[in-house]
């Protein structure tokens, strides 16, 4: 009798993945129910004090992320518009504040906020996007502002973040009419320091040639780090997959099947091509080993001292990838470059995320001129397809592989 | 040896022929909706015309937007490298390209191989593109192969600001409500043209001697208009239109079948 065959190339620890966002989830969902209080935060924020206060965090941009990948944003987009909003207006944005008029999108609308956390680390866009749910939910809202670090980050930056830290523990506090339990708060901080040090770890382990794994991967398993970074799940998670990780690439298991060329990925993902991308560059035997942006949950953590941890979070939470300045952002994408030997860079100009997609062209010019590898810019959206053609975007990849393959004879 | 080049435009396809190293013929024809239908007639026309027969070509390249479609051709490639070994083998020391046809525009840098160092192609805009001046003809009733002469006997060039075609065009009609002459208003679409072309050619920092191809290049407005935004001179040889067949063609010289 023969066994079914199994499928190696497939990451076995995706289910578990999805299994625990399914709970997290229903968790999130049922709050009310169990008496707990949801708090909605920008995906950069400090979410280790919620944590550590029993709040359940909701992202709104991971869920913009879902109605992505659900193929449901150009209907949310257009609801959003036709309320008034702007289509210049990022798409997370919109489609948050649509679906939270019609109850719409994968899971039916996130669970109705007791309060929202914002910080500006990663656009300025959230104080308005913020600022328009607050009034809809008519709930209180944190604003923690985390000035630009163009250069460095100075004793006046330093101050005036760490007040508000402070400031952000008393809003809490308020808010559950509760202290703030510090030997959990430093219990907490260790399992956040411990989930980035392992998900750098995760990301790590695509230098090895062939890559276990894609940033089309990444993108997937990031997810957790995100939602639930201070909390064990995090910290388990991440170690049985490295382990996994570990043994493909002891068992010589690629991604791509016929890894060839290896290429580094800028910006968001365009959410709802995933599928088309991953196998566009597949037919190519090229696979995307990094990218920018899933290595942003981890990029400051050089900043965090565990043991004492909200000391450290102000620097920690303002000098990441998306507020520095662009010189540091191309020195950073010519580490990856390095680190990931990479052929090629492909930059994805966001239409919705303009801190993100400001400064690509410069940071383009800086990478050919440093390392002379090609670099290809596709234009396209996160969340909303109409803003992508898939002919010229295909016709572009086609080129741009043509091109490595050139070089690389 | 003979090789061929199919390159299956949005609004024209062309073909190439090339033997050691030498062209051979070329021919264009319009491209209409069938793309396999194209690449048929104008490989079997131009066979014809050089009096040739299907067995004596050792291998076809495909390139173009129809370029997938052309089922008897040994391999397909991108327009991208096409029209870069295309204007390599008619010029040797180009170094840089600025191709506008029908359905996009792009510039493309060279090594001193004829091979593509970089490129930058339109975005989802049809402005800078053939498909604008053949809007803009239609609106100012003017036929499109008259379009460059017409423009260059401006006296004061009109300004067009925006830069979509589709808000170009109305602005165009105000323009012409207001009886500015025919010849300013040509002058000042090409110059919107060709500031949406140069803007590609300054994000991958082109560098001469810069040939100009694709079917825009046949406008003579057009070209001095880019000529003036790129502040270099452009070389525009007679076969503008069917670089990218050439190329094809010579790149099919160089597959190992």
């Amino acid at each position: 009798m023969s066994e079914k065959p199994v499928d190696k190339t497939k990451i076995r620890s995706a289910k578990k993945m999805r299994d625990l966002m399914t709970t997290y989830y229903l968790d999130a969902l049922s709050a009310q129910q169990n008496n707990k209080q949801v708090a909605w935060i920008t995906s950069g924020g400090p979410v280790e004090p919620l944590v550590a206060m029993d709040i359940i965090p909701v992202y709104p941009e991971n869920h913009g992320a879902m109605i992505g990948s659900a193929k449901m944003g150009e209907d949310l987009c257009g609801k959003a518009e036709d309320m008034g909003y702007s289509s210049d207006l990022c798409s997370y944005a919109r489609t948050d504040i649509a679906c939270s008029v019609v109850k719409g999108g994968p899971i039916g609308g996130l669970p109705k906020p007791d309060m929202l956390i914002c910080c500006n680390n990663i656009c300025g866009t959230v104080l308005k996007w913020y600022e328009v749910q607050a009034r809809f939910y008519n709930v209180p809202l944190f604003i923690l502002d985390t000035p630009v670090c163009h250069t460095g980050y100075s004793p006046e930056i330093a101050e005036y973040v760490r007040t508000q830290v402070d400031e952000y523990i008393v809003f809490l506090e308020n808010m559950t009419k509760r202290k703030l339990d510090h030997d959990k708060m430093t219990q907490v901080g260790k399992l956040s320091f411990e989930a980035q040090h392992l998900w750098q770890k995760v990301l790590n382990t695509t230098a090895h040639k062939p890559s276990p794994m894609s940033a089309f991967d990444a993108f997937f398993f990031l997810a957790l780090i995100v939602t639930l970074r201070g909390t064990r799940t995090v910290v388990d998670f991440y170690k049985e997959l490295i382990a996994e990780m570990e043994q493909r690439i002891t068992e010589g298991i690629s991604v791509v099947p016929n890894e060839k060329y290896r290429l580094l990925w800028d910006n968001l993902p365009v959410w709802y091509q995933l599928k088309w991308l991953s196998s566009k560059f597949s037919q190519h035997n090229a696979c995307l080993v990094a990218d920018t942006y899933t290595s942003a949950w981890c990029g400051a953590i050089k900043y965090i001292d565990e043991n004492n941890f909200l000391d450290s979070i102000g620097q920690a939470y303002t000098r990441i990838y998306l507020n520095i300045g662009v010189d540091q952002m191309a020195q950073e994408v010519l580490d990856m470059i390095r680190f990931y030997d990479v052929n090629g860079l492909v930059m994805h100009s966001n239409r919705s995320c303009k801190p993100y997609s400001f400064g690509q062209m410069d940071i383009m010019n800086i990478v050919r001129k440093k390392t002379g590898i090609p670099v290809l810019m596709i234009e396209a959206d996160m969340v909303d397809p109409r803003s992508f053609s898939q002919s010229q975007v295909e016709n572009r990849i086609d080129a741009f592989m043509e091109i490595i393959k050139q070089r690389e004879k | 040896m003979i090789y061929a080049g199919i390159d299956i435009g949005s609004i024209t396809a062309k073909a190439a022929l090339i033997k050691d190293d030498h062209l051979l013929d070329t021919i264009v024809i319009p491209t209409g909706y069938h793309h396999l239908n194209a690449g048929i007639r104008v490989f079997d026309t131009l066979l014809q015309q050089a009096g040739l027969d299907r067995q004596d070509i050792s291998a076809v390249v495909s390139t173009g937007y129809g370029r997938a479609s052309i089922d008897f051709a040994d391999k397909a490639m991108t327009e991208i490298l096409c029209h870069g070994a295309g204007a390599h083998f008619l010029h040797p020391g180009i170094r840089g390209i600025i191709d506008v046809g029908g359905q996009d525009s792009k510039a493309v840098l060279l090594d001193d191989q004829g091979r593509v160092e970089n490129f930058a192609m339109n975005d989802k805009c049809a402005a800078g593109t053939g498909r604008f001046l053949e809007v803009m003809a239609r609106a100012l009733e003017v036929e499109l192969d008259q379009m460059g002469k017409v423009g260059l006997q401006a006296d004061n060039p009109s300004k067009i600001s925006s830069i979509c075609t589709v808000f170009a065009e109305s602005e165009v009609i105000s323009m012409i409500a207001r009886q500015e002459k025919r010849e300013n208003i040509i002058a000042g679409i090409h110059d919107a043209a060709a500031a949406r072309v140069a803007i590609l050619a300054a994000k991958i920092r082109i560098r001469g001697p810069i040939m100009m191809t694709g079917g825009v290049a046949k406008n003579s407005g057009m070209a001095a208009a880019l000529e003036e935004r790129l502040k270099m001179p452009l070389v525009i040889g007679s076969l503008s239109q069917e670089t990218g067949a050439i190329g094809a063609a010579v790149l099919a010289s160089g597959l190992q079948l």
